[in-house]
């Protein structure tokens, strides 16, 4: 079992032909995932690499089962490729494309919802489960098969956790990049239960960012609700305030999510808390020790 | 993140039917003088500096005038002061109201509950964080039926609104709500609301635009935002560019990597200074055109830490090795350079070839960096 993804997730691309899109349906394919279509309004009937190419998401799924996708559509179109997505019954949508204004994500989150489809990001690396599949961009060589989680709220940030994770001799169950904009279709608290419920994954790493209050809402589920220890890095102790750091999601404002606020909520949760990327490694090896000593 | 200076978020306020005191917009002590002079504003009258900090009234940038002469002379002290940072160059004159109360309403993201959300308060006319939090209403708005009816109908039950006031909010707040979707803002705030009379004005507007919304909103590219000017060419070529006060200069890619360098680099001793996130490019040439703008800056050192990802590492050397040639040798400065994940192998013979040397763990390159630095003071 994993978190999401399994061998039986049949990706749809949508925006395969663009570079992004082609790029990554061929790595996903190469991670080991199942491609079974791509989408390009327009370009139905060809083909790509062996994949082939339909004008809509419904025509999609009624001839590949294709049962989560991957968005690359640019930003302006991105809100209609994605309820297209939901209104074809997909139930895993994994956006990737940025820049997407909040206006039309707060529609896709809320419509996502009313008809049961979860969607990870947008402006994120995307979901992998290493010997199972991958939807999204994360390099495949971050990875291998193991049982540790990884939630995380950054894009590179993830790849380099993950790969020092890899470095140390361990694996990854599965791991979640959420992305980092303002409105995210799945959050920390949406994704811990199922890492909880996981059970290849025996300890969790948490990235973090400042801005916003994501973390300490995470903070708060660990402490109520997760059994499982959990390991977490908040990147941007050294920001200085009202900076912007590269996305809105890094803002510092009135003192709410701050690096010491999300520090000392996940730590009264128990979580043993990295100060570098570079300490996680050895935190997570002696999470699991202790675990196997119980 | 568009800030609107209060006369362009009252020209949106007066596209959504909210109401206004009558005004006008001036650029010398002439004009505020001969708006008053034309009639277009009557008196008694305010002149008030168009910045985007807050806290005008106490800090000089708000004058209040009884004739033309009165508002010219308030023009001249107002014009060219320097509120926090920022030149005064514009006004706005507004007739003077009698006032018997000051409200306060706000529509904004809530981010943890992914819901827009309607902030009334009847303790208008001081700064929101200085409210009680009792004395707040909240109301989560869902997009879908947007602002509803009885929503609005609560809105004016929390200010104490009765008569023909409640009707005006009601109308009010449509049109605020129209505003924020339509205009994709951040947050729109009208602080102090007046009532005045029967009805409610607007004497006052905060309006901040989303940038992602930019593709529906050309009209709003215009407007500068608070950048120095490196910042402002960075902002053209699309890369994330911040100047701080240190000497180390980072090139890094995504948000997250690029807080985490920072975050290590101070950690042993370094100062950031200027630092730029690539983001997700896979072109040599915003890589080459990030590097030269990064030597523009001069820096004590330069901290390359890229992990290659929809950005790859050889894309990165190749554009990398392209600029170094073309930094002038007086401006030269230390590199160290990180580069990690797709296509690594290649990228690290790129740069080894150009007699750069890829330090493979974070913690070791930027110890080299902050060396580098050191050594070149």
């Amino acid at each position: 079992m994993s978190v999401l993804v399994d061998r039986d997730t049949r990706v749809v691309v949508q925006g395969i032909t663009g570079h992004q899109g082609t790029t990554h349906a061929r790595l996903m394919r190469e991670f080991g995932t199942s491609v079974v279509a791509g989408v390009t309004p327009g370009k139905g009937g060809s083909s790509l690499d062996g994949v082939p190419v339909f004008d809509s998401v419904q025509e999609s799924v009624d001839r590949t089962a294709a049962n989560a996708s991957c968005i690359f559509v640019p930003a302006p179109f991105a809100k209609d490729a994605a309820l297209e997505a939901i209104d074809a019954g997909i139930r895993l949508l994994v956006v990737v494309t940025e820049h997407i204004p909040f206006h039309d994500m707060l529609v896709m989150y809320h419509y996502g919802r009313a008809k049961g489809a979860r969607i990870i990001g947008p402006n994120c690396p995307g979901i992998a489960s290493p010997g199972r599949a991958k939807v999204g961009i994360i390099p495949n060589v971050v990875f291998r098969p193991g049982r540790v989680g990884v939630i995380s709220r950054s894009g590179t940030l993830t790849y380099e956790i993950v790969s020092g994770i890899k470095d140390h001799g361990l694996g990854q169950s599965t791991c979640i990049g959420l992305g980092g904009d303002p409105v995210v279709g799945t959050s920390f608290v949406d994704a811990l239960p199922l890492f909880e419920a996981d059970p290849d994954t025996d300890v969790l790493v948490m990235v973090g960012e400042i801005g916003g209050t994501a973390e300490e809402d995470g903070a708060e589920y660990i402490q109520s609700h997760l059994s499982k220890p959990v390991v977490a890095y908040i990147a941007g102790r050294s920001a200085p305030e009202g900076k912007r750091m590269g996305h809105a999601g890094a803002i510092i404002s009135r003192g709410k999510g701050t690096a010491a606020s999300k520090v000392a909520a996940l730590e009264r949760a128990g979580a043993k808390v990295a100060r570098f990327p570079y300490e996680i490694p050895d935190l997570v090896a002696q999470a699991l020790s202790e675990g196997a000593g119980r | 993140m568009v800030k609107l200076a209060e006369w362009r978020g009252k020209q949106l306020f007066r596209k959504y039917g909210i109401p206004l005191p009558r005004g006008e917009v001036a650029r010398s002590a002439d004009e505020a003088e001969s708006a008053v002079r034309s009639g277009a504003v009557p008196l008694p009258c305010v002149v008030k500096a168009q910045v985007l900090a807050g806290g005008r009234g106490k800090g000089g940038a708000v004058r209040f005038a009884n004739s033309a002469a009165e508002a010219k002379a308030a023009a001249e002290a107002i014009l060219g002061l320097e509120f926090k940072g920022e030149r005064v160059r514009e006004l706005l004159l507004e007739e003077k109201l009698p006032i018997s109360k000051e409200l306060y309403v706000s529509i904004t993201l809530d981010r943890a509950r992914r819901l827009p959300i309607l902030m009334s308060s009847a303790q208008g006319g001081v700064e929101i964080e200085s409210v009680d939090d009792s004395a707040i209403d909240r109301q989560s708005v869902d997009p879908f039926p947007g602002l509803t009816a009885y929503e609005r109908r609560r809105a004016a039950g929390a200010l104490g609104l009765s008569g023909p006031a409640r009707g005006s909010l009601d109308r009010l707040l449509e049109g605020l709500w129209k505003l924020f979707v339509e205009e994709d803002a951040e947050l729109v705030e009208i602080n102090p609301l007046a009532i005045v009379g029967d009805g409610l004005v607007a004497l006052d507007a905060k309006v901040i635009i989303e940038d992602d919304a930019g593709f529906r909103h050309p009209e709003y590219a215009e407007i500068r935002d608070d950048r120095t000017p490196l910042e402002e060419i960075a902002r053209e070529k699309e890369i994330a560019f911040v100047q701080l006060d240190g000497n180390i200069g980072v090139i890094a890619n995504g948000a997250g990597l690029t807080m985490a360098t920072l975050d290590v680099l101070q950690e042993f001793g370094g100062r950031p200074g200027v630092f730029l996130d690539l983001g997700g490019t896979d072109d040599p040439k915003k890589v080459t055109e990030a590097f030269l703008l990064m030597a523009q800056a001069r820096p004590k050192a330069v901290f390359l830490n890229i992990f290659g990802g929809v950005t790859k590492c050889d894309t990165v050397a190749r554009g990398l090795v392209e600029a170094m040639a073309k930094v002038p040798p007086t401006d030269r400065f230390p590199l160290v350079a990180r580069i990690r994940g797709n296509n690594e192998k290649e990228g690290v013979e790129i740069l080894r070839q150009a007699g750069i040397i890829s330090i493979p763990t974070l913690r070791e390159s930027a110890q080299a960096a902050v060396a580098a630095a050191g050594s070149g003071a």
